[in-house]
Parts: structure tokens; C-alpha cells; sequence
């Protein structure tokens, strides 16, 4: 027997994981290389 | 591809091509997903559930594509010594992990509806899962590899890269499961040159492959260019440190 669940709250719960999991990913990593390379920059002044 | 063995040319081809691949990769994933949510259509089987594979396929597409990256980085490090190919390992990691996780999560929340489980132990899912480890274990052993054998430097231990080579056995061991053994899983829908979907289900599934795709090579070039920083800001601060501890000795 088929159970007749409501598959919005499914999709919902995976788009919101993938955007928001890739967008985390995506500003976490260009953050930490804007921070890396500006630390390098500043070292080769000093 | 030797000639980008050379740091500063690959900084200056990455400089353009990081945001490049990432401003494109986020446009093309978000129409596409967009499209997907509002317009797609059900499919005949699977209801709207199968809107999720829009994200559950490229995902597991990239976790395995990312071992596979990983995989020939540790082969042209060990081989080759290249350079970069150290650190292209160690940028593939975290990103890899990331699929791999979105894909056993987005594949539990597609399974509830669609089979009635949130997760079963067969062949495609659990060797997934051992994926994952295989990927947690590269991290952590990079990360103790650069920290103890190789002064805070990547790339000089080759102890991860070893791992890397031997992990990719589950690459072919995934992409078989579900003709190897009996699964819950269906076998793929996508093979060379044919298909078994519906045409607006294949172009949406490949543009939303390749949003992600662009996403996720913007990210291992962000983060190989993150870790090529430190390791220069940590010579440079290193040389100086000696330069100094030198012209002490010499006062005194």
C-alpha cells in the first residue's frame, strides 16, 4: 500500500539544503581567499 | 599542462576565471532550480518528488567526479611532482565532501516518499556513504600531514595522495552498485549517447549538472588560491624570521 505523503515539504527541505548548503560553501571559500591573499599582500609590505 | 606548474601563472589565469566560473555557475543554477520548482513538470511515476533530483544528481555526480579529481591530482603528485597538484587535492576535498554529503541527504529526502524508507543498506547507498568517509579521512589526514610532516606546507607529505589513489577503487564500485547487486535503486537513466528521460527532465538535469559543475570548479580555484597564499605569507614570514635571528647573531 502506497502512503499518500505530501511531497513539498521533501522538495522544499532539499532545494533549501543545496542552495543554501552550496551558497555557504561558495561565500566560505571566497571569504577565506580574500582574507589569505590580503594577509600575503600585507606581509610583502612589511 | 606543465606549463601551469608555475604558481604565478596559474594565480594569474585563476584571478579572472574564480569569479568568472562562480557568477556563472550561481546564474545558471538558479534559473535552472528556479525553472524546476515552478515549471517543471511531475513526472508519471514519481510525482513531484522527482523535482529533487535536480539537486540530488549533480551532486552525486560531482562527489564522485571530486574523488576522481582527487584521484588524478595524487597520481600527477606522486608521478610527476607537480606543484600544484598537491594543492589542487587538498582544494577538491572540502567541496567533494559537500556533494557527497547534499547527495546522501537529498537522496534520504527523496527515498521517504518515493520508497517508503529514509534509508536502506544496499549497494549505491552505503557505498556512497563510504565515500563521504573516504573523504573525511582525506581531510584529516592532509591537515595532520601538512601540520607534522611537511612544516605547515601542503604538498609535502605524500601519505594523502597515496590515500587519494587507493580511495578511488569506490569510484567504480558506486557506478556499478546498482547493476552488481539488487538495489532499491534504480540503474542510471543516463548512459553514452542515450537516455532514459523525458527530454525536459535530461536538459533541465544537464543545465543544473553543469550550473553546479561551474560552482564547484569556482571553489576548488578559490581554495587552491586560499592555501597557495598561506603558504607564501608563511615562507616570506619564516625568511624573516631567520633574516632576523641572522642579523642578531651578527650584532652580538
Amino acid at each position: 500500500m502506497r502512503e499518500g505523503l505530501d511531497h513539498w515539504p521533501f522538495i522544499a527541505a532539499s532545494f533549501a539544503l543545496g542552495i543554501g548548503g552550496t551558497l555557504g560553501l561558495v561565500a566560505q571559500s571566497w571569504l577565506a581567499m580574500c582574507r589569505a591573499e590580503a594577509r600575503r599582500d600585507k606581509s610583502r609590505q612589511k | 599542462m606543465h606549463g601551469f606548474a608555475n604558481p604565478a601563472r596559474f594565480l594569474r589565469l585563476a584571478r579572472w576565471l574564480t569569479p568568472l566560473l562562480l557568477v556563472s555557475g550561481l546564474a545558471i543554477t538558479g534559473i535552472t532550480l528556479v525553472w524546476a520548482l515552478l515549471s517543471a513538470p511531475a513526472e508519471r511515476l514519481q510525482g513531484d518528488s522527482a523535482k529533487i533530483l535536480f539537486v540530488h544528481v549533480p551532486a552525486a555526480w560531482l562527489g564522485m567526479g571530486g574523488w576522481s579529481a582527487l584521484a588524478i591530482a595524487s597520481l600527477t603528485e606522486l608521478v610527476w611532482r607537480h606543484p600544484l597538484a598537491a594543492i589542487g587535492a587538498r582544494a577538491v576535498a572540502i567541496p567533494g565532501a559537500f556533494f557527497a554529503a547534499l547527495c546522501l541527504a537529498t537522496g534520504s529526502l527523496w527515498g521517504r516518499p518515493a520508497w517508503g524508507a529514509w534509508w536502506v543498506w544496499d549497494g549505491r547507498l552505503t557505498s556512497m556513504l563510504v565515500l563521504l568517509f573516504l573523504y573525511l579521512a582525506y581531510i584529516a589526514l592532509a591537515e595532520a600531514a601538512d601540520r607534522d610532516g611537511g612544516n605547515g606546507r601542503a604538498g609535502q607529505s605524500r601519505i594523502p595522495a597515496i590515500f587519494g589513489l587507493v580511495g578511488a577503487i569506490n569510484i567504480p564500485i558506486i557506478h556499478y552498485s546498482v547493476l552488481w547487486w539488487n538495489s532499491l535503486h534504480q540503474p542510471p537513466s543516463i548512459a553514452m549517447g542515450k537516455s532514459a528521460m523525458a527530454p525536459v527532465f535530461l536538459y533541465g538535469l544537464l543545465a543544473a549538472s553543469l550550473g553546479f559543475s561551474l560552482i564547484f570548479g569556482g571553489v576548488v580555484l578559490a581554495r587552491m588560491r586560499t592555501i597557495l597564499a598561506n603558504a607564501q605569507t608563511e615562507a616570506r614570514l619564516r625568511r624573516k624570521a631567520l633574516q632576523e635571528d641572522f642579523g642578531e647573531r651578527e650584532d652580538a
